[in-house]
């Protein structure tokens, strides 16, 4: 067990120490992203929108933007990390070491996990030149985005395991989150959308967890509280058991 | 006796594209040897080297590292065994003491402990003064012996070398034979596959050959070699275009004017060869075996085998 921690440390380490060395690639650039969106959505058409859930719209927006960079980052922390050491073979590293699969697991989604909490933290900061943030429920707000980044954490991963070439790293982020991340409640309340469109929405996972997030923040939510956590909750078992089966399987890993 | 460091049973690979990479191989090695394992490229070496190390999953058989079984006791039979591959495997943007560290980490040797082992095995394989560089900077022979420092992290009691020496200049090859030799020495069991098969002959004790994913010679060097009944000499000569004098009992040829190639029965004194050729007026310079003795046993046992099929 403490040997295994050990393992698990240093697989900490390492995926930490990365996303440091590059950090013009990780840290800043959702810096200078979430900024524009403040500034272009917040400030120059938000003042123009008005008020949103019963605040001002930069207020409003400001919990979706912090958790689409949550959401960006655990993703593309693993799924870049975990690719490139298979690209490069060095997850034969790991693998030839007794370190058991699960920690393997564990150590590259609490990678993914630190950079997308470190990333939101930025963002925060950020948002502080920019609106004036209230906290309603701290505990919802660590929990929201502490599961939101492992679920897509796991995603990442998954999509590592799978992906043969760099493209198909990038055709998930591109043509799945983005959209989902856009479609989940980032800039709108999904009250201002037509009924049909309003059911096909809860569809969108994001949608739960950018309203339990923004609940954490605002004490307002689309989404009821217990059915965003069952959704989140009951996504991150199931990624988590599928991510580690096909450790355990060798799948994209072993021939 | 000694204790089994590998034991290999009835191991069988079926890739999924349906090519049988290894047919039913047994193998045991040592613990304490230097083992050999040749083959030529596609014969099925990297895939048992795969299979014992947990990157490649068998289709069935049964393998042991130092009595410890791969499917029940995975953890176990990994810790006693250290991997030098034949690829470069580490991240390159890393540096030597992050990658070496990393690795004992994996192991589950706290970092403490692994910062002063680092020190150890880089300045044992000279990489002590490259140690804080990313590794892309190092030259091909220092990310080799990199290798070779990451699998010792661990002490690991069985180490697996997979071409060590391939693209490392003679002086190298030379200073990390001596390397090998001396951890040998001091207990570690190694096996090694390599196309140098100078480097089997100087280096191993017993040499195991595959081909076409089965072993078709497994036995100790001194064994091997005894089978090998026909030596080529290469003579260097003074000038000369004559005629070449009869031989009964040897096979004699002219490469040039410089050069002659005798085959000789390891039965045969060549004392008569030189009378002769002192006879016919040729002055022989100086005498040299024409291949690497293993090396001409293991094309004529791979050659044997495709004829017989």
């Amino acid at each position: 067990m403490r040997e295994n921690l050990v393992a698990l440390q240093s697989i900490l380490s390492k995926e930490i120490t990365r996303y440091f060395r590059i950090w013009v690639q990780t840290l800043l650039p959702p810096a200078i992203t979430m900024t524009l969106y403040f500034v272009i959505f917040g400030n120059l058409i938000g003042s123009r929108v008005g008020e949103m859930g019963g605040v001002s719209y930069m207020a409003y927006i400001t919990p979706g933007i912090i958790m689409m960079s949550v959401i960006t980052n655990s993703y593309s922390n693993v799924v870049s990390s975990f690719f490139s050491a298979k690209f490069q073979r060095h997850i034969e590293e790991l693998l030839v070491a007794p370190v058991p699969n699960i920690y393997i697991l564990l150590g590259y989604i609490g990678g993914g996990v630190s950079r997308g909490l470190l990333t939101g933290a930025i963002v925060t900061l950020v948002s502080l030149f920019f609106v004036d943030l209230q906290i309603h429920n701290v505990a919802v707000v660590c929990i929201v985005i502490l599961l939101t980044s492992t679920l897509f954490a796991l995603g990442g991963f998954i999509n590592a395991v799978f992906a043969k070439k760099f493209d198909d790293i990038s055709i998930v982020p591109t043509f799945i989150l983005t959209p989902l991340t856009y479609l989940g409640g980032v800039f709108y309340t999904i009250t201002l959308l037509p009924d049909v469109w309003q059911k096909i929405s809860l569809a969108n996972p994001i949608l739960y967890m950018v309203n339990a997030f923004r609940y954490g923040f605002l004490g307002y939510s689309d989404i009821s509280l217990t059915v965003a956590f069952s959704i989140i909750g009951l996504f991150i078992v199931a990624m988590f058991l599928f991510a580690l089966y096909l450790l355990n399987t060798g799948k994209g890993l072993k021939s | 006796m000694a204790a089994t460091a590998l034991s290999i049973s009835k191991l069988e690979k079926t890739y999924q594209n349906g090519f049988q990479a290894l047919k039913s191989i047994d193998l045991t090695v040592p613990e304490g040897d230097f083992f050999a394992l040749l083959g030529p490229n596609g014969a099925g070496k990297s895939t048992t080297i795969g299979i014992i190390t947990s990157l490649v999953n068998k289709t069935s058989g049964k393998v042991s590292v130092f009595g410890y079984d791969l499917e029940t006791q995975l953890s176990q039979a990994k810790r006693c065994l250290g991997l030098v591959p034949q690829e470069f495997n580490f991240s390159q943007f890393e540096s030597p003491e992050q990658i070496v560290i990393n690795q004992a980490g994996y192991y589950g040797i706290p970092r403490k402990q692994a910062t002063v082992r680092a020190e150890e095995v880089l300045k044992q394989l000279g990489l002590w003064d490259k140690r804080s560089q990313p590794s892309r900077n190092l030259s091909g022979g220092m990310k080799r012996r990199l290798m070779i420092a990451r699998a010792l992290m661990h002490k690991p009691r069985l180490l697996i070398l997979d071409e060590p020496t391939a693209g490392v200049d003679i002086e190298l090859r030379r200073s990390m034979w001596e390397f090998l030799t001396e951890l040998n020495e001091q207990g570690t069991t190694i096996v090694l596959t390599t196309h140098y098969l100078e480097e089997a002959e100087s280096l191993c004790r017993n040499i195991a050959i595959i081909d076409d994913g089965q072993i078709i010679e497994n036995t100790s060097k001194k064994d091997l070699l005894s089978k090998l009944d026909m030596e080529t000499f290469v003579l260097d000569i003074e000038t000369w275009d004559g005629e070449l004098p009869e031989l009964t009992d040897m096979a004699l040829r002219k490469r040039d004017d410089h050069t002659l190639e005798v085959d000789v029965s390891r039965t045969h004194n060549v004392n008569n060869l030189f009378l002769k050729l002192n006879d016919a007026g040729i002055k022989v310079l100086s005498m040299r075996n024409k291949a690497n003795r293993l090396e001409e046993l293991f094309v004529r046992i791979v050659e044997n085998k495709k004829q017989k099929q």
